[in-house]
């Protein structure tokens, strides 16, 4: 548990450069500066290719910037902890493996004891709804399931950070509204920091404390919103619309930028 | 019914057709030298444990070689399986010996046999245990390491490549997301990158068991052999008897297939999961 009220996360004026195969460089991000408080919920949304994904998983201790200081409670990070959960937009489970021994994957590399294990492993199931499926293997469940499955095989390390690159991307619209819904109630029973990747404006929305809209051509922050509409939100309201318009007109202009349309 | 003509008639239908022919064109050649009648060869067969040109029995002639087999195999697998899982993960390690390995690859079992034989002589598995006598000595002193170290080579390769390549292809989000939770290096290579590629290793230890399996010939032919199921063909040619070479291909064909057989029952019991997630 975190006791500074202070931010968690530190971001300060952060690049990465990526040697591209033509051996040009690639700037995907120049200058981020972030803070997230504890708690916070900060989505991110911005154009494909902006460097959401590069900046998550440099929080997560996976890559290495170029420039600047990325750092959990004051401390940079160098490397993954399992304090700074992930959960990935592809397919991430071990497909050898049951769901509950996927679930249980983060405390038995802390050599939790099996029987421990599979009682904190049946937990985090049941709080995403899943404890039936408990002995299925993952190419058993549908698409959302096994997001779901991710997402409680990352609470079970019981991290501070939770990190989301766009995890229900490659969802129908229906099942994506159920998991947002559910992501809430986890996160404002669990206090949980999370820093949430998505390509829609509609789900940043809905979800975040915080929008950060990223810049297509630069690889840079353009703008912070703060959304202070009440929860539960409803898409209904009509600020929702008129926020969800501002940053879609801020986003098409980035992509006019980028000669995409 | 269907299921037994699927099952059974099916694939027993070109063996069969082939003993037809056989037993056909034995009678009419009417030489068995060149071409023994079936039931020669059928005899020998069924009676495995009878002594052959009293150099034992098809058995245990086939026992012996198998142990080589087995020898030489395992230590290829071993080797095989850690550098390759080494080598698959570590770029630059993969960088610095692919070539290397690459050079070797295409030199073929046998052309190694005037090397192995001067290196190692009729030096057997017994004088390394510094044994001369006595029971264990009589059982090492058949594993001659010149033998081994060529059966060694033709089962290393497929296992390297296959292993080389099963860690190649983990996906990354698999290593990532377990790196993510923790897991420290050993971890992730005992329980991400072992079990992902688990499949394609065991894929490559089927085909280089038999291909070490095809150098037993190649390996008992060396000097000091004075047993197995390859020195039994070459001998059995020398002194002309033709049915004795035909029932010890034979054994190394059923016991070959039976192998084969029982490793791709494990695979498809064991790796289901991959067939089914994508
Ligand atoms: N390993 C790499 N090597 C070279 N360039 C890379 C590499 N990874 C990312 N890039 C480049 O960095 C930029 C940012 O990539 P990133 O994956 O962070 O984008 P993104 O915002 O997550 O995009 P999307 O929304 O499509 O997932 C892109 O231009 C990409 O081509
Ligand atoms: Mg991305």
């Amino acid at each position: 548990m975190v006791m500074n009220n202070g931010s968690i996360l530190e971001i300060t004026d952060l690049t990465k450069n990526y040697c591209a195969e033509n051996g040009a460089i690639v700037h995907a991000l120049q200058g981020i500066d972030l803070d997230i408080a504890a708690n916070d919920f900060v989505c991110i949304v911005g154009p494909s290719g902006c460097g959401k994904s590069t900046l998550l998983r440099i929080m997560a201790g996976l890559e290495k910037q170029t420039g600047g200081v990325a750092s959990y409670l004051g401390k940079p990070i160098d490397r993954p902890t399992p304090q700074i959960g992930m959960v990935f937009q592809e397919y991430s489970l071990l497909p050898w493996r049951t769901v509950i021994d996927n679930v249980g994957l983060g405390p038995e590399f802390a050599n939790m004891p099996k029987q421990q294990r599979l009682l904190l492993a049946t937990e985090y199931l049941q709080l995403v709804g899943l404890e039936r499926f408990a002995q299925a293997y993952p190419h058993e469940l549908s698409g959302g399931m096994r997001q779901r499955v991710a997402i409680a095989r990352a609470l079970a390390n019981d991290p501070d950070v939770l990190l989301m690159d766009e995890p229900f991307g490659a969802l129908d619209a229906h099942t994506r509204i159920l998991l947002q819904k559910e992501l809430l109630s986890i996160w404002e029973r669990h206090r949980k920091t999370i820093v949430f990747v998505t390509h829609s404006v509609d789900e940043a929305i809905f979800l975040a404390d915080r929008i950060c809209v990223m810049s297509g051509t630069s690889g840079r922050i353009m703008e912070m919103i703060d959304v202070t509409m009440p929860r539960p939100r409803e898409r209904s309201n009509p600020l929702y619309g008129q926020l969800a318009e501002r940053i879609l007109r801020m986003l098409e202009g980035e992509v006019a930028k980028m000669g995409i349309l | 019914m269907k299921k037994l003509f699927l099952r059974v008639l099916l694939p027993a239908f070109a063996p069969l057709l082939l003993l037809a022919v056989w037993q056909v064109a034995a009678v009419r050649v009417d030489n068995r030298i060149i071409l023994p009648p079936m039931m020669d060869v059928l005899h020998l067969i069924i009676h495995p444990t009878e002594d052959l040109l009293s150099m034992g029995s098809l058995l245990s002639n086939l026992a012996i070689s198998l142990a080589r087999v087995m020898a030489g195999y395992l230590l290829a697998v071993v080797l095989a399986v850690s550098i390759g899982i080494t080598m698959g993960y570590y770029r630059p390690l993969f960088r610095t010996f692919s070539l290397f390995f690459a050079l070797f690859r295409p030199v073929p079992p046998l052309a190694w046999v005037p090397l192995v034989l001067a290196w190692f002589g009729v030096a057997s598995f017994a004088t390394l245990a510094g044994l001369e006598y006595g029971r264990w000595y009589m059982y090492l002193n058949n594993l001659k390491i010149s033998m081994v170290f060529i059966i060694f080579i033709g089962g290393f390769y497929p296992v390297l490549t296959s292993t080389i390549q099963g860690v190649q292809s983990v996906r990354t989000t698999l290593l990532d997301s377990a790196r993510v939770l923790g897991a420290g290096e050993m971890a992730i290579f005992t329980k991400v990158l072992l079990p992902a590629a688990l499949p394609t290793i065991v894929t490559g230890m089927r085909i280089g068991l038999g291909v070490a399996w095809m150098c037993l010939v190649s390996a008992e032919m060396l000097p000091g052999s004075l047993s197995g199921i390859g020195y039994l063909i070459t001998h059995a040619f020398t002194v002309a008897r033709t049915d004795v070479v035909i029932a010890g291909m034979i054994s190394i064909g059923v016991v070959g297939a039976s192998i084969d057989f029982i490793f791709r029952l494990f695979e498809e019991r064991t790796f289901s999961w991959q067939r089914r997630s994508r």
